[in-house]
């Protein structure tokens, strides 16, 4: 790094950890339906990337369709976007629970096969429907540009929004599991299923809406994830590896813990390739948190409980 | 009764987020000695079984087993001392066969390279006949557990527990969900086996207690409320009310 | 009553116990060889080094309950040491002699790479190399079994864990081109000690060895399930608890069987690298480790035979329909993932053993009934009864 001035340096450093947190933000709204999925339900769901990139196409079409057809909505269509986006993700995700994953509750290892099964599936859908050639969605104006607090440091106004929406996202889910009559029923059926049963809660649909809730989530994840990628058909199976990750370093069933797991990861990984190639940070950064998760399996929150 | 102290438990406790579930509690069971914890919900039975055991590790406080501390020590180890516990819920291998059952809780081929090349002798043989009997199962060997009964499931943990022969027996609710000629078999089968070791029981159903007890112990929100014989125990004043309420 | 249930009253004679595995050792050492020409003889080869790894898988997943997702890493290691020594060996310096750098690797001369780096140099032996292929798979699977298992790491974090394994260790050998050979693998294998593994006569003798060891790992399979560890292991996979509070080092079990299977599979890795001449990543990823966990499924997770006709129909298949209609490929291993465990849990073994039941009823109806002989339930068969993955019985 020689002929690098110290505050450029510095400028460097803040707009790679900017980068780090437009990925975090991604990892964070994945791993938080996934969180909801695995934490509360104990299921493995290999296609949550898939559901993602529901998403992220969605998305896709949206842009092209408002080009086409409605160029005056343009420059709305986004927020659209993320409003549909969670709808189909959480449709099909309401109708992945209905005809798969309620029979295999209590098989949780071939869920996760049964799963995985189901993300190919989606996969060459995806890939039949859309082409293999990853596809971007036009961004409306208001998203280009940058933002430049001082001079060297330029920060993307996409990532600034992707990362508003991920907080009041957060904060929803947070506000729904932990202050909502909704959320008290699906804790309830979590720790003691027979019981909420029998105080006459509907558990089979706590489960269902769970679940779409989830899968619903990793489709906003999905539109977040044009603003900084282009999307394919194996787009989010390559999230996949990293948001469970991220999900079990934050120790399953806390929130906190999955910011605390994603933001630590994201950042990592994004400090790291600057010093060396992205092949490499990748696999600093997993095998650290491997290390880790080995000397720490509960990861990094947990309460002791009885059992 | 003034035989020798097999396990002494002192002091001990074990907290959970600041909830104690077992506060200070001393408590001493002598050799051959049939002893029946009881207590309402919560009390801290079971959770006392699983500090002994193992399967919960003590907050502070010490369990001493003859001549062992036992608090750090791993569960498998405490088992090969001499502790065998049953757990409330019949615990048995359903996919093995009553047989085959008895034989996996023998004590020999413990290790990895043990059990690869563990042979069936005489000895292993008569053992299993001797203790299928006591059980009421000799005539069931070659069923797999899945088939028995709710307490015929009872009584095959039992008997894995049997084959170990423990000198520290420890059972959660073994008579829970039996009918009545079958609580009479189990009460004969408790009495025939505390010949040569000690035995833990938690119990709520009365009669049965005063049928097998030697001594009870009464717990109340983890700390020891009364200890003693039956008799003794239920005349109390600080028991009545802890059961009758307020 | 006296109990010799060492030899029950149904007992089979051997021949009519091991019946599933003769009809397969019949099938891969005669019927296939003599059916099908070298090119197709070579592919099966192939698929029968993917068996390993689903006779591994078997033991440690079907009756351990150890799901690993990153059987990819043991195969990929173990045909990767074997690749590092045919390599060496394909490099002397007098065929290499064009590059800056003779004597080396043909890729690492590529990569600006000017000595052959410390870890390659062991390779040269074959007697290490034949060491290293199951002593490092071992290892390494011990490693982790002793760091997840000790700590009470199992289920679905396991499968988590390894799958992210299997990720770290295929982007590493991707991205580190100039040690590894990158994504291309380690190409153009040609002698072991001088002996040429691509002539005709090599592919079979390759084919037959590799077949020989895999009935090899069948049979120690079939010992292992029925010696006292076997049912210990079916035992800690329904009632972990109960195992741990009879007296046994659960953790000591778990971590046997995981690198038992480590090593199998790395066997496999081995085996495949001499038979088709390469050995790449895309062999140790996501992908491929959690394909061989449906070639296990496929067969049925707890029969060992089963394995292998697993392996054998799932990679024709895909080499079938990956060839003449390769769209639909997807959709159907997506739908065979499905099908295999939302409705047929115990596979093709589970399928033929409910065939059979349904038949011996049939014939118990058909025929008067002898007193007192209920059609017994044909134990020491190699497949399961269909009740929920129960095990296998006396003779597997």
């Amino acid at each position: 790094m020689d002929g690098m001035s110290f505050s450029e340096f510095g400028s460097v450093l803040i707009m790679q950890g900017f980068n780090g947190l437009s990925v975090f933000s991604v990892l964070l709204l994945m791993a938080l339906g996934l969180a909801i999925i695995f934490g509360q339900m104990g299921v493995i769901n290999m296609a949550h990337g898939e559901f993602l990139t529901i998403g992220a196409y969605t998305t896709y079409l949206l842009s092209v369709l408002s080009t086409q057809y409605a160029p005056w909505f343009e420059n709305y269509y986004f927020i659209a976007a993320i409003i549909v986006g969670f709808g189909v993700a959480f449709v099909i995700g309401w109708l992945v629970e209905w005809l798969m994953i309620r029979h295999l509750y209590k098989r949780p290892l071939d869920s996760l096969l049964a799963t995985w099964g189901l993300s190919l599936i989606m996969q060459q859908t995806f890939r039949s429907t859309f082409g293999p050639k990853e596809v971007s969605a036009t961004l409306p104006s208001w998203l280009m540009g940058s933002y430049q607090p001082k001079e060297g440091i330029d920060i993307p106004l996409n990532g600034l929004f992707v990362m508003a929406l991920t907080l009041a996202l957060t904060c929803a889910v947070a506000a729904l599991m932990y202050y909502s009559r909704w959320g008290l029923k699906v804790r309830a059926t979590v720790q003691n299923r027979a019981m909420a049963g029998a105080v006459g809660i509907d558990t089979a649909k706590v489960d269902r809406m769970t679940f779409a809730l989830g899968c619903g989530i990793a489709g906003v994840a999905g539109a977040a994830f044009t603003t900084i990628g282009s999307t394919g058909p194996t787009a989010g199976s390559l999230y996949i590896v990293d948001t469970f990750l991220v999900v079990v370093f934050g120790g399953a069933q806390s929130l906190l813990g999955t910011i605390a797991s994603a933001f630590s990861i994201a950042q990592t990984n994004s400090t790291l390739e600057f010093f060396m190639t992205g092949s490499m940070a990748k696999v600093i950064t997993l095998t650290t948190i491997i290390g880790i998760l080995l000397l720490r399996p509960e990861g990094l929150f947990r309460l002791r409980v009885r059992k | 009764m003034s035989e020798k102290i097999v396990l002494s438990v002192e002091n001990l406790t074990v907290s959970f987020d600041g909830f104690k579930a077992v506060n200070d509690l001393n408590l001493y069971v002598e050799q051959n000695e049939l002893r029946v914890i009881i207590g309402p919900n919560g009390a801290g039975k079971t959770t006392l079984l699983d500090l002994i055991c193992g399967r919960t590790r003590a907050t502070g406080g010490s369990i001493r087993f003859k001549d062992d501390e036992l608090t750090r020590m791993p569960e498998y180890e405490r088992v090969r001392r001499g502790i065998g516990r049953k757990f409330q819920t019949p615990s048995i291998y359903e996919n093995l066969t009553v047989f085959e059952n008895l034989e996996v809780s023998y004590p020999r081929g413990r290790t990895v390279f043990g059990s690869l090349f563990f042979r069936r002798d005489q000895l292993l043989l008569d053992r299993i006949e001797e203790v299928a009997r006591l059980i009421y199962l000799d005539e069931r060997l070659d069923d797999p557990a899945e088939l028995l009964s709710h307490g015929q499931k009872q009584w095959l943990e039992i008997g894995m527990l049997l084959m170990q022969d423990p000198e520290l027996l420890m059972l959660d609710e073994p008579v829970a969900g039996m009918s009545v000629s079958e609580r009479q078999k189990t009460a004969e089968l408790l009495t025939r086996i505390c010949e040569n070791r000690s035995v833990i029981v938690i119990e709520h159903d009365m009669d049965f207690v005063k049928r097998i007890a030697h001594r009870v112990t009464v717990l109340h929100q983890g700390k020891l409320l009364a200890e003693g014989s039956m008799e003794h125990v239920q005349a109390d004043p600080k028991v009545v009310e802890v059961y009758l309420g307020h | 009553m006296t109990i010799t249930p060492s030899t029950p009253k149904n007992a089979l004679p051997w021949w009519r116990a091991q019946l599933p595995l003769l009809v397969m050792s019949a099938v891969i050492l005669v019927a296939l060889p003599l059916a099908l020409d070298l090119f197709r003889l070579n592919l099966v080869g192939k698929y029968l080094t993917y068996a390993f790894v689903a006779v591994g898988l078997v033991l440690c997943w079907g009756y351990g309950g150890i799901l690993s997702l990153g059987q990819g890493v043991f195969f990929g290691l173990g045909g990767y040491a074997m690749a590092m020594f045919l390599k060496l060996e394909a490099s002397d310096p007098e065929s290499t002699k064009i590059q800056s750098t003779p004597g080396i690797p043909d890729f690492m001369d590529w990569n600006q790479i000017t000595a052959l780096p410390a870890l390659w140099e062991p390779f040269h032996s074959l007697t290490f190399t034949l060491f290293a292929i199951v002593a490092v798979p071992g290892f390494l699977a011990f490693i982790i079994g002793l760091a997840m298992f000790k700590r009470r790491v199992g289920g679905v974090y396991f499968s988590i864990m390894t799958q992210a394994i299997a990720a770290i260790l295929s982007i590493l050998i991707i991205g580190q081109q100039g040690y590894t050979g990158g994504v291309n693998g380690i190409t153009d294998l040609k002698t072991m000690l001088g002996w040429d593994i691509r002539t005709d006569s090599a592919k079979y003798i390759l084919y037959y060895v590799n077949a020989g060891l895999l009935i090899a790992a069948v049979l120690l399979g079939q010992w292992l399930l029925k010696s006292k560890f076997g049912k210990l292991l079916l035992a800690l996979r329904d009632k972990e608890e109960r195992v741990r509070f009879s007296g046994y080092d659960v953790a000591a079990f778990k971590i046997f069987i995981f690198t038992l299977a480590a090593m199998l599979s790395a066997v496999g890795g081995a085996m495949f690298t001499l038979q088709v001449g390469f050995m790449s990543p895309s062999f140790v990823g996501i992908v491929p480790s959690i394909e061989m966990v449906i070639f296990t499924a496929v067969g049925g997770r707890l029969s060992l035979v089963g394995a292998v006709y697993g392996s054998l129909l799932v990679n024709f298949g895909k080499s079938y329909f990956s060839e003449s209609f390769p769209e639909l490929w997807l959709f159907l291993m997506g739908g065979l993932f499905i099908a295999v465990v939302m409705l047929f849990p115990n596979g093709l073994a589970g399928l033929t053993d409910s065939w059979r039941e349904w038949q011996a009823r049939r014939r118990a109806r058909d025929l008067p009934r002898p007193t007192g002989a209920a059609p017994a339930p044909t134990a020491g068969d190699d497949t399961p009864p269909p009740s929920n993955l129960r095990a296998e019985g006396g003779a597997a």
